[in-house]
């Protein structure tokens, strides 16, 4: 059940308790519980709203860091992860595979500001060895869902057989 | 100027679905519950191979039968799915559809005069491709106590000395219902002893809930006297690819091959190159939106209850058939009222048969948000006319 509540709501996390019930064959109540428990196992860990900010003129600009680092003794990279995620302006850290160690994504008002806080803030780290700045110039698609394309009416005739 | 027109054709009522199709044009902003096809988008990996396949150049005819490796993909299919092994090179045949298989297998089989059985409420083309193919049409009403299952009596019943073909819809477009292995062993015999064919329409056999389908052609001694019908539409939501195919015995699927390369030459290349990718890599697609529907179906069972609908429990297909007799109007008067007050367009069940009277069929091939809103609808309907529970 809990799965089927995840993927329900990974979807479509407005969905009310009472037609989640319906779909999945439960009660309200049942529902309700099992949600409020993923919330205090932080399995359910929030419920951000995916936006286009492309709307308005106002410039909003994301990067995707690669960051070169050491690990440290006893702690490998958690601890420099965390030195790192902690910054509001940081909205995601990745520890990768491949050619560098951790991938953030970093998002400001402007160009200026995400080369200010990687030249003041995150490339002066003493585990930094080396940053690489790649500027977002269109994002189209995000958690599963497109942000480009017009939205499409229901193409199909009214009724058919 | 003489008659231009052939009797037999013009005879032909023309389909309710249609009639009602005409209606709901004339009503701005109508939201309508009475598609039968997939609402979502043939699976990209699917769409992408079709396009691959004009980017080669796959823009010729492919043999009458359909691409071999499509055939051999689909024999591997039924065998996986069902347990039914059939020999791609001589007992397949890929159509326009389903439809078109319908149509090859009735005229393939056919003599004038010859009987088939037709179980109602159903799919809205069996009856006028019988009368086309110079059979006569015998329905069989299906009842709602009986979870809209053919039975044995009512087999029993319906056939006479002139009965050569039953043709089995089921997962059942409009009512939802099926036919369990118990369902089809408690007929099949009465089919062997009585040596009839079976035209055994499956299209929606990845749609079903809670149980896997079984085709009437894996009981034993029934192969031999059964075509089946399948396609891409319903469970890889293709239906504008138009493909579909027919398997059985090889004399029988050597005529239809016949008519099929006269009337039609070869079903659609770019369709057959996309299906292959289909069979091959599309095991989970079909799960994901048989998921969503199963959802939706709950869904609108439980809420049509709770509005005081008598609603069957479907267990296949995407449609529900409510009984509305409670409200004491006609499923067309019904239909009508709610297109009119609210807007909302679902099928009157007569539409499908005769025996349809007294039931909607409402698909569930829509969004959950699509469905509240027009529940919500149907609520206000109900609530306006002071309809309580029966």
């Amino acid at each position: 059940m809990r799965e089927k509540i995840l993927h329900a709501i990974a979807k479509n996390s407005k969905i009310s308790a009472k037609d989640l019930a319906m779909m999945l064959g439960s009660t309200e109540e049942e529902i309700k519980k099992e949600i409020q428990a993923m919330e205090d196992e932080h399995i359910i860990c929030g419920y951000p709203t995916l936006i286009n900010w492309d709307f308005d003129e106002k410039e909003r600009v994301t990067a995707i860091i690669e960051v070169k680092v050491t690990p440290q003794r006893g702690r490998g990279f958690d601890k420099i992860a965390e030195r790192i995620y902690r910054f509001d302006e940081v909205s995601a850290v990745y520890l990768v595979s491949g050619g560098f160690d951790l991938a953030i994504i970093v998002e400001g008002r402007s160009m200026r500001e995400i080369a200010g806080f990687v030249s003041d803030k995150l490339a002066p780290l003493e585990a930094v060895l080396s940053t690489s700045t790649n500027f977002i110039l269109k994002k189209y698609k995000e958690n599963g869902m497109p942000l480009v394309g017009e939205v499409r009416d229901d193409e199909r005739e009214l009724i058919t057989p | 100027m003489r008659d231009p027109l052939n009797s037999k054709v013009r005879a032909i009522k023309p389909s309710g679905i249609r009639k009602f199709f005409d209606i709901v044009k004339e009503i701005d902003g109508a939201i309508s519950l009475g598609v039968g096809e997939p609402d979502f988008d043939t699976p990209w990996h699917i769409r992408e191979e079709g396009i691959y396949a004009l980017e080669r150049g796959k823009t010729f005819y492919t043999s009458n039968a359909g691409l071999l490796e499509l055939r051999e993909e689909i024999a591997k299919y039924l065998e996986r799915r069902q347990g039914l092994s059939y020999d791609f090179k001589n007992e397949i045949l890929v159509t326009i559809g389903g439809s078109e298989a319908i149509d090859a297998a009735l005229r393939a089989m056919l003599d004038a005069g010859d009987e088939v059985l037709i179980p109602e409420p159903c799919y809205v083309s069996y009856v006028p491709c019988v009368t086309l193919a110079d059979g006569v049409p015998v329905t069989i009403d299906l009842k709602e106590e009986n979870s809209f299952k053919l039975t044995r009596e009512e087999l029993l019943g319906a056939i006479t000395d002139k009965t050569k073909i039953l043709i089995m819809p089921f997962p059942n477009n409009p009512t939802g219902g099926i036919m369990t292995r118990e369902d089809l062993e408690a007929i099949a015999d009465v089919i062997i002893e009585k040596d009839l064919f079976v035209i055994s329409d499956e299209i929606y056999s990845e749609l079903t809930y809670g149980r896997d389908h079984v085709s009437i052609a894996s009981l034993p001694g029934m192969k031999e006297r059964t075509i089946v019908i399948n396609g891409f539409s319903k469970s890889y939501a293709m239906t504008g690819w138009r493909l579909g195919y027919a398997c059985g015995p090889e004399a029988i699927l050597k005529q239809m091959t016949k008519i099929h390369q006269f009337a039609i030459m070869c079903a659609p290349t770019t369709s057959q190159c996309a299906a292959i990718e289909a069979l091959r890599n599309g095991d989970e697609d079909v799960l994901r939106m048989r998921e969503a529907y199963d959802e939706r179906r709950r869904y609108l069972v439980t809420r049509l209850n709770e509005m005081g609908f008598h609603t069957f429990e479907p267990e296949g297909a995407f449609y529900v058939f409510p009984s509305i007799k409670h409200t004491g109007m006609t499923s067309d008067e019904f239909a009508t009222a709610l297109l009119k007050e609210e807007k909302v367009a679902v099928v009157p069940g007569t539409a499908f048969g005769d025996c349809g009277e007294g039931f909607l069929r409402i698909s569930y091939a829509y969004s959950i948000e699509n469905l509240k809103t027009a529940l919500d609808r149907i609520e206000r309907f109900m609530k306006n006319h002071e309809y309580s529970a029966s």
